[in-house]
């Protein structure tokens, strides 16, 4: 395959450098774009034509039975279950990493003792797999033996099933994503930080202004590309979020700590529910592109008046 | 005022040390598990009496750790290779001529970002299964490579466009070289720093990758590392010294990596932010 291509590539690179100078060169990006074509477009165009079907996943015959599954998606408390938790996911992760990665960008941008050890350890769990990250915690919070039942024993606490609690396992979940992640959310800071002119601080103190006045006022409106790039990463990565989940309590107990992600896989997989998952992979999309877009245009539209 | 900040920065400090001790927790935890025998039911917190190396031994061992190291390391390099030839080719004709066509293109990569590709999971499945791509490396490194085709793409031509001078081009045109032939000689070798970058995150993404091992290698000749741990951890509820050891063998790469290539990794995270 690879032969043939490099042979198109040379003949038609040829003819097109001959006919015009400012050509658009378009064969050089196409290979890259055949591959994410026929592997996330067109699989999404199918998927959408899947979620109109009653496929169970391995048959080769199945039935379009119209907008069926779409109703059955819409009365399905799973369904609600499911969403909440996504978005619990999606949008407190999001909150969590940013707050706290703002103010470790602002803390480790002082001159301070172990600075460079202290950024390195909190972003060296970016680099760990999500689904080592949820079984490392996974020592921490389980019933029998975790961490914290040892820390709560020796005080003279009770034991709590941190995990096996649905009021309250969501909420590990995302403290788990948060640690993990929020050293990307500090590093955007720290670089956002360190790109802003040392003059206005200058200037506002000659003008008196108080440290909190001095945030408000020059670094929070300076750093709103680094907050819209943080908040539209966050969204986009806690929104799908899977591993920790399956790592830390599978979804369970029941449905109660399930994610869109980790549902649609049930449905595929456990449930021979194939088209029902299609049409709850449609809805994820949608979700998922309503809110970035949305905070996307929001904090754009900030930074502008900033 | 000097003795002020003097006692601000002695706050920031101790502030900064407890952050860096929070952070370490897990760490601490999982290193204490791996190094405890079976019947040890101490604190997660104390550490352990004897130092109980066997367990990497056994788990490296039980887990049948090797052969997805090997499948792992193959699916990485491959996808990585795949990613920056066709991604630093792809993304030059959209940083450098400003055509209607380009800029469509570019701009559908960009979206392409917003989608999870697991998003369309489904009929993914159903394709690779008709195609009798299943269980194969092809199919699990053409997955990482289009999942992570756009975050390439859009790294590659912030770099150029910013950083490399048309001139150079220029001045090998009019020595006669072919396009393809100026890009790959003369401007390939300027992109290193950002090259080395997407090096590592794709490296580090696809390392860890679960979501789409899980689906399509599901023959266990074929697991990678996360694949076979989330076996491993299932098999092991009641011995969690072993998958901690596990654990720690499966993520040693790439903190090794990490570590020595730091820089990169953090001036590729952060780049997209500086120029918003």
């Amino acid at each position: 395959m690879s032969e043939l291509a490099t042979k198109t590539k040379h003949t038609v690179s040829k003819k097109s450098q001959k006919r015009n100078q400012e050509s658009s060169l378009w064969w050089m990006y196409l290979p890259s774009f055949a591959i994410v074509f026929l592997f996330i477009l067109y699989p999404f165009i199918n998927g959408i034509q899947l979620s109109f079907t009653n496929w169970n996943g391995f048959s080769q015959i199945y039935d379009y039975v119209g907008i069926d599954q779409y109703k059955r998606l819409f009365t399905d408390p799973t369904t609600w279950v499911v969403v909440k938790n996504t978005l619990l996911y999606g949008i407190g992760s999001t909150v969590l990493q940013n707050i706290i990665g703002l103010i470790y960008a602002l803390i480790l941008n002082q001159s301070i003792k172990m600075r460079a050890i202290t950024r390195t350890i909190i972003y060296l769990p970016v680099i760990i797999s999500p689904l080592i990250m949820g079984y490392i915690w996974y020592f921490f919070f389980s019933f029998q033996g975790g961490a914290l039942n040892d820390a709560l024993q020796f005080f003279g606490f009770e034991k709590i099933n941190a995990l096996g609690n649905p009021e309250f396992n969501t909420w590990i979940i995302v403290f788990v994503n948060t640690y993990q992640y929020v050293g990307i959310a500090m590093i955007i800071y720290l670089a956002g930080l360190q790109s802003i002119s040392k003059d206005y601080y200058e200037a506002a103190h000659i003008d008196g202004a108080t440290a909190l006045q001095r945030f408000r006022k020059i670094t929070l409106p300076l750093l709103m590309p680094s907050i819209t790039i943080n908040i539209v990463l966050n969204i986009i990565g806690g929104l799908k979020l899977f591993d920790v989940i399956v790592a830390l309590t599978g979804g369970g107990p029941g449905n109660a700590s399930q994610s869109m992600s980790t549902f649609m896989y049930d449905l595929y997989f456990k449930r021979q529910d194939a088209g029902y998952a299609a049409t709850q992979g449609v809805f994820m999309a949608i979700i998922i592109l309503i809110l970035s877009l949305t905070a996307l245009v929001y904090f754009k539209r900030k930074e502008i008046e900033a | 005022m000097e003795q002020l900040k003097k006692r601000n920065k002695f706050i920031l400090t101790i502030v900064s040390f407890l952050i860096l001790l929070f952070h370490i927790i897990p760490f601490y935890i999982m290193f204490t598990t791996s190094l405890k025998a079976k019947g040890d039911f101490s604190s997660k917190w104390v550490l352990p009496k004897e130092l109980h190396f066997q367990n990497f031994q056994e788990a490296w061992l039980t887990a049948n750790l090797g052969p997805s190291f090997i499948n792992t390391t193959i699916i990485t390099i491959f996808s990585a290779v795949l990613l920056i030839f066709f991604g630093s080719m792809a993304a030059y004709p959209m940083a450098r001529k400003q055509t209607r066509l380009n800029k469509f293109f570019y701009y559908l990569f960009i979206s392409i970002m917003i989608i999870p590709p697991l998003t369309a999971l489904v009929p993914l499945y159903k394709m690779v299964v008709n195609i009798g791509m299943m269980n194969t490396y092809e199919i699990a490194i053409l997955n990482n490579v289009a999942a992570y085709m756009p975050l390439t793409i859009f790294l590659y031509a912030g770099f150029i466009r910013s950083t490399i001078p048309k001139e150079l081009e220029e001045a090998a045109k009019i020595d006669g070289a072919s396009t393809l032939g100026t890009f790959f000689k003369i401007v390939f070798p300027l992109l290193k720093p950002v090259t080395a970058s997407i090096l590592i995150i794709a490296c580090v993404f696809i390392w860890n990758d679960y979501q789409f091992a899980i689906f399509f290698l599901q023959d266990s000749s074929m697991h990678t590392i996360t694949v076979t741990l989330a076996s491993f951890f299932g098999q092991n509820q009641n011995n969690l010294n072993l998958v901690a050891a596990a654990a720690l063998l499966a993520m040693l790469p790439m903190t090794i990596l990490f570590l020595f290539l730091q820089k990169y990794f953090i001036a590729g995270l952060s780049s997209g932010s500086v120029k918003g």
